[in-house]
């Protein structure tokens, strides 16, 4: 039988805000145990949480960026459930009414083709402290530090057919809120996680199979995996004759495998109430539109006007506009360059991210600036040097060895574009070589190549090969 | 509705109470009684009145950004039965 899989994925955002959502404490990551939680944080009795109102304004900015509807009225709940690092025994979240509503997401899947899928609903709540199980023999260790810090939680419809389609919508909802500066979406510290409900159902049937939930992913390689995983277990399951029980899994990556979280307890039932704690929110239109005047170029937008603007191609345009900084540094690239975008396009999403991704470092602190690209480019534009000599002056450049017209000079690599010059280079290739001469002459054109080679490789890679080529094909 | 004794235990668990055995028939009276107070006052015609979150009528206050709290672990954790390390330890909670 030929099964369809059914994906839904639920994206805790946590919002990069200076102090927690309902208390003054900060949410700087990677602080001592414990001391970054206050009393409303810990649960005191009697203590009074108050919304901070830079976490709204970065829910309103999302539901702009993905076209959903902002709540005028929303309302916090509490989710009662029972576990340490949640000293409160509820978590403040959104059940009801959430602040931001039926937004879309475009993604761009394998073919070419895009695909919308539909985003339910954006809440605000708070997350939970950190239990720590190893160290202690027969205890837990709690640290509340991060109990309180806002979250966004985005929930998809059921929309995503495959772990791919998955992959794609995560990322980019990853750079969109990077674009959006509300989240650093920092997923090794867990800024940026990910619950995936799966189901499968035999093609062509309305109805949903029974799903899983699999928990708190952190990767987009695990995230594909996970799914990978459950949809293979599920539809091993069913054809076996078997049943899928609504569940939520855990991915084990050392494993490669989803495993069941139930205990013998029924389901939650996590009685949700509005907080009485908390007022309703009311959002002002003069809010919103004070917020949407703010916004940044989006990425989509971004990437047509680089399209438009640069005449990229769909996938390079994709690539340079993957992050806001990747874009930023290459629009300044080719400015400061004043040449041709395709060839600086090719330079950072070449070189220039290679080196990047080779010695694992951020945009903001590689050693080759925009400026400093442009400066290589130039040299590239007006034949200084050839573009095979280009990438042993931006490996230089790369090592901190000077910016590109002092590597050029300091090494001797200017090309060679005197005609006189490249000739006696040529005639002494010529003449080293008479067999393939030979060769050449009686009809083996496939040597040219070697000719060329041979010049270029006795000019060090300094002659111009345009000149090569035509001096060459005369005196062969 | 009325709850017996198989409900009361379930319900206790939930809530993570311990509760005895013999107390069981007395939990399981007082909170049928308490139900059926409930049923009392379901049987009141509601249905043109809004459901009451809050008895205010206002918004929510909005605080700005900004970090007001200092650290006070060690006053805290006083008050804590166990702590190593700066954490908070608590019988262990998973296998």
């Amino acid at each position: 039988m030929e099964w369809e899989t059914v994906i839904g994925l639920e994206v805790h955002a946590q919002l990069q805000t200076r102090s927690k959502i309902f208390s003054g404490s900060s949410t700087a990551y990677g602080a001592e145990p414990n001391t970054q939680a206050s009393l409303i944080d810990l649960g005191y009795p009697g203590m009074l949480p108050v919304l901070n109102k830079e976490a709204v304004r970065m829910a309103v900015k999302l539901g702009l960026a993905i076209g959903a509807k902002v709540s005028e009225r929303s309302v916090f709940a509490r989710k009662n459930y029972f576990y340490p690092d949640l000293p409160k025994g509820y978590q403040i979240s959104q059940y009801e009414l959430p602040v931001v509503y039926e937004g879309s997401m475009d993604i761009e899947l394998d073919d070419g083709s895009t695909k919308t899928i539909g985003v339910t609903r954006a809440h605000l709540e708070e997350d939970a402290g950190k239990s720590l199980h190893e160290g202690f023999e027969t205890m837990t260790g709690i640290d509340l530090n991060r109990a309180g810090t806002p979250l966004l939680e985005i929930v998809s419809e059921p929309d995503l057919r495959s772990p791919k389609e998955a992959v794609a919508y995560m990322k980019k909802l990853h750079s969109l809120v990077r674009y959006l500066e509300i989240c650093d979406g920092n997923m090794q510290e867990g800024s940026f996680r990910c619950d995936a409900n799966v189901s499968v159902r035999p093609k062509g049937q309305k109805e949903f199979g029974t799903r899983t939930e699999i928990k708190n992913v952190n990767s987009f390689r695990f995230v594909e995996k996970a799914i990978e995983y459950e949809v293979e277990r599920q539809i091993d399951l069913l054809e076996s004759g078997g049943t899928v029980v609504q569940e939520t899994r855990l991915y084990d990556p050392g494993k490669g495998e989803t495993r069941s979280m139930r205990t013998k307890e029924e389901a939650n039932d996590y009685r949700y109430f509005p907080d009485p704690d908390l007022l309703p929110l009311e959002i002002e239109s003069s809010f919103v539109e004070t917020v949407r005047a703010d916004l940044p170029e989006l990425p989509d937008e971004k990437k047509a006007r680089f399209q438009g603007d640069y005449g990229l191609n769909a996938y390079d345009a994709g690539v340079l506009t993957a992050t806001r900084e990747m874009g930023d540094f290459y629009e300044a690239v080719v400015k400061a360059s004043g040449g041709d975008p395709k060839l600086a396009a090719n330079w950072v999403m070449g070189d220039f991210s290679g080196f990047m991704n080779k010695d694992g470092v951020e945009l903001e602190a590689a050693p080759v600036t925009a400026e400093g690209l442009a400066g290589l480019i130039k040299r590239i534009e007006d034949k200084t040097i050839s573009g095979k000599i280009a990438k042993d002056v931006f490996e230089a450049m790369w090592n901190g060895e000077g910016d590109a017209d002092t590597i050029i000079d300091k090494k001797g690599l200017k090309q060679i574009t005197d005609s006189s010059a490249i000739e006696p280079i040529i005639d002494e290739v010529i003449a080293n070589n008479p067999e393939q001469l030979e060769q050449y002459r009686a009809g083996k054109d496939k040597l040219f190549g070697f000719f060329v080679g041979q010049v270029m490789k006795a000019s060090k890679g300094k002659a111009n090969p345009q000149q090569v080529n035509e001096l060459l094909k005369k005196k062969l | 509705m009325s709850l017996d004794n198989d409900d009361v235990r379930h319900i206790a668990h939930l809530a993570r109470l311990g509760v005895d055995e013999a107390d069981l028939a007395g939990y399981a009276r007082d909170l049928s009684d308490i139900l059926r107070f409930v049923e009392t006052m379901n049987s009141v015609d509601t249905g043109s009145v809004e459901p009451l979150a809050h008895p205010i009528d206002m918004a929510q206050r909005l605080r700005p950004d900004t970090v007001t709290e200092d650290n006070q672990r060690e006053l805290f954790q006083a008050l804590a039965p166990a702590v190593e390390d700066g954490l908070y330890l608590v019988p262990r909670v998973i296998e």
